[in-house]
């Protein structure tokens, strides 16, 4: 932005503020130097003007101070413009500086130092230096951005996805309720509109741009929606039910033996080891991860699974 | 990518009037405040600081009558606002700032930051109060960290921190498939990708480690001071958590698309599409075990393309493991 046009920015925002009344262009050409004599130059001008400020989140009214008035005109109320009073004690302010540098990576860092910047303006003593001790980061994710905005201002999107094990990506159409970083993995949840059906999304497999696909306002909520809850749900697998006897290599095989129900000795170096599992490819993929320290003995589809697993690496 | 910096604020096409309008307030809600101070607190250098300054020195309305709502000086150093009509206090926040700063606060929480009790409850509630109407849409995005973790863990690692002392960890490594007995100095812990670890000056391997408080099996906190070397440097946990050492072994793997999850979990340095939902991934790890552990668990899903050495370990290995079966 040229110096000329922030210091007209500037200009304009102080009119505003400082005017109980509602200022016609006119007036406001009056008051405020930098604009161009043409009318039809200065209109223009001054729309884009106000749309950099709407853009900022200054709150610029329009309406007229009587009936009898012709053109509307325009303000800035304080009482919309003002952040409110915020008193930090230390150990608050402290948690506040360490909450500002958990997007330092990610999508909304800008935001967050925005956020600090006015928060310290209104005489908050924050700073963003590290605090000894903890440092906690949120990750970035390129989908992100677009959700997010989607979410904030409920529009529903579009995007090609590939799902897990899937060839090709397939185009979706989402109205999204809401975003959520689960286990350091970013999702988004919501309404998918072709299928019907709640749907959550894992946004590292969204391919290429995520777009809008109607105006804001058009997505509504359901009542009473924990998108947090949709997504752990969608996310965790049944309880584990089946119970698997298995012998394990004296030594080894501690993965299994922290969540073990039973440990026998079974004799030359090995244990009987009893456990329990939910789902029985994941659970034949992860015995075949310890190869020969572990050897599934019941039941006979989980000891199956395991030797076509271990096929499958031997080929 | 920006970082957290005002300076990103600033850069941003209209980031000057924003700090332009965030300046005033920030000098007039501080009794004194020095140009240099306030010029690192903006994340800007002096001389671009005594330009703002003048800039809103300058500001000029004529109408009705000719004035200037802002009357300041800086003087000696030292920033004065006498007058700054109707500019005294900073803008709301908008719904992504108020955002930014609701969803971290209240992930601190959730992770069970030591906070002395309330001060993250306590923050979370005014700056909802401050924040008004754009505080609400937050609550639309949220974070979860692991839990696995014991609790148990947790505390004992803060009250560490806190006295400086020295842990014994019985600590699961999964890539060898081994339970490991070492001392760690404790330095800090991270919440990063998810999950909470433990960053020390491990005595066993005489280097800083991270250790993930999920596969902590046993911690005793020692009555030995911690001594971490000074020389001791902290992750840069801004460059990822696992960055490849030079020495480390490249692996290439071809995966099947019921493999592709391997892209998503470990850092790769080169992923290459090869057409029906096929992905080739090259990576680097100092563990070839943990490879081999890792074809085993592909099985048909994936196979080591090289090192050619490594691939016939992990053949080997499942040929050993079916033999058992016989």
């Amino acid at each position: 932005m040229s110096r000329r046009k922030t210091e007209r920015l500037l200009g304009l925002v102080v009119c505003l503020l400082s005017s109980e009344r509602y200022l016609t262009a006119i007036q406001i050409r009056e008051a405020v130097p930098g604009y161009p004599e043409s009318f039809e130059a200065f209109k223009r001008m001054f729309e884009r003007d106000k749309e950099e400020l709407r853009e900022l989140g200054i709150p610029l009214e329009t309406g007229s101070n009587s009936a009898l008035d012709e053109e509307p005109g325009y303000r800035i109320p304080r009482q919309a413009y003002e952040l409110p009073e915020i008193r930090l004690e230390p150990d608050e302010a402290a948690v506040l500086s360490l909450a500002a540098r958990v997007w330092r990576q990610a999508e909304l860092a800008g935001a967050a130092a925005g956020a600090l910047l006015k928060l310290r303006a209104a005489g908050v003593d924050a700073e963003e230096t590290p605090q000894p001790g903890i440092e906690p980061r949120l990750a970035g994710e390129a989908a992100f951005g677009p959700l997010w905005e989607a979410v904030r201002d409920r529009r529903p999107v579009t995007f090609a996805y590939r799902a897990a094990g899937r060839s090709q990506a397939q185009q979706r159409r989402l109205d999204p309720w809401g975003v959520v970083n689960r286990h350091g993995r970013w999702y988004a949840a919501g309404h998918d509109t072709e299928r019907d059906a709640v749907r959550v999304f894992r946004l590292s497999r969204i391919e290429g741009p995520v777009q809008f696909t109607g105006p804001a306002g058009s997505v509504t909520v359901p009542e009473g929606t924990d998108v947090r809850e949709t997504v752990r749900e969608w996310d965790t697998h049944p309880p584990p039910q089946q119970s698997a006897l298995l012998r394990v290599r004296q030594g080894g095989g501690h993965g299994i033996r922290r969540y073990a129900t039973l440990v026998r000795p079974d004799g030359n170096g090995w244990d009987l080891v009893r456990t329990r599992y939910s789902d029985v490819g994941w659970f034949a993929e992860y015995l075949a991860s310890f190869g020969p320290a572990v050897v599934a003995v019941e039941p006979a589809d989980l000891r199956e699974a395991v030797i076509r697993q271990l096929k499958g690496a031997l080929a | 990518m920006s970082g957290s910096s005002p300076r990103a604020a600033a850069a941003t096409s209209s980031g000057r009037l924003q700090r332009l309008l965030a300046l005033v307030p920030y000098v007039m809600s501080r009794k004194a405040t020095g140009l240099a101070d306030t010029a690192a607190a903006f994340g800007v250098t002096e001389r671009e600081l005594v330009d703002d300054l003048n800039l809103l020195w300058c500001v000029e309305l004529r109408s009705p009558d000719p004035y200037c709502p802002i009357d300041l000086s800086y003087e000696g150093g030292e920033i004065v606002v006498s007058q700054a009509e109707q500019m005294d206090r900073p803008l709301r926040l908008a719904v992504d700032e108020a955002s930014a700063l609701l969803v971290a606060l209240r992930m601190l929480a959730e992770v069970g930051v030591p906070d002395g009790g309330s001060a993250l409850s306590r923050t979370i509630a005014k700056l909802e109060a401050a924040a008004g109407e754009a505080g609400a849409p937050s609550a639309q995005v949220a974070v979860q960290v692991d839990k696995t973790a014991q609790q148990a863990v947790l505390t004992q690692v803060q009250d560490a921190l806190a006295r400086g002392r020295r842990v014994h960890l019985s600590y699961y490594v999964p890539g060898r498939d081994e339970t490991t007995e070492r001392d760690v100095d404790p330095m800090r812990l991270l919440v990063v990708e998810g999950r909470t670890y433990l960053e020390g000056w491990c005595r066993l391997a005489e280097a800083v480690r991270l250790f993930r408080l999920d596969r902590v099996l046993g911690l005793r906190v020692l009555d030995v001071p911690a001594d971490v070397p000074a020389d001791a440097e902290p992750k840069d946990v801004d460059q990822g958590l696992y960055r490849p050492a030079p020495d480390d072994l490249r692996v290439e793997i071809e995966l099947g698309p019921l493999g592709r999850w391997v892209a998503e979990y470990y850092p790769c340095e080169a992923v290459h599409e090869l057409g029906d939902g096929r992905l080739r991934v090259g990576l680097r790890t100092p563990d070839s075990g943990w490879v081999r552990r890792l074809a085993l668990r592909l099985g048909e899903n994936g196979r080591i393309i090289a090192p050619a050495g490594l691939a016939a370990q992990a053949r080997g290995d499942a040929a050993a493991a079916l033999a058992q079966y016989d």
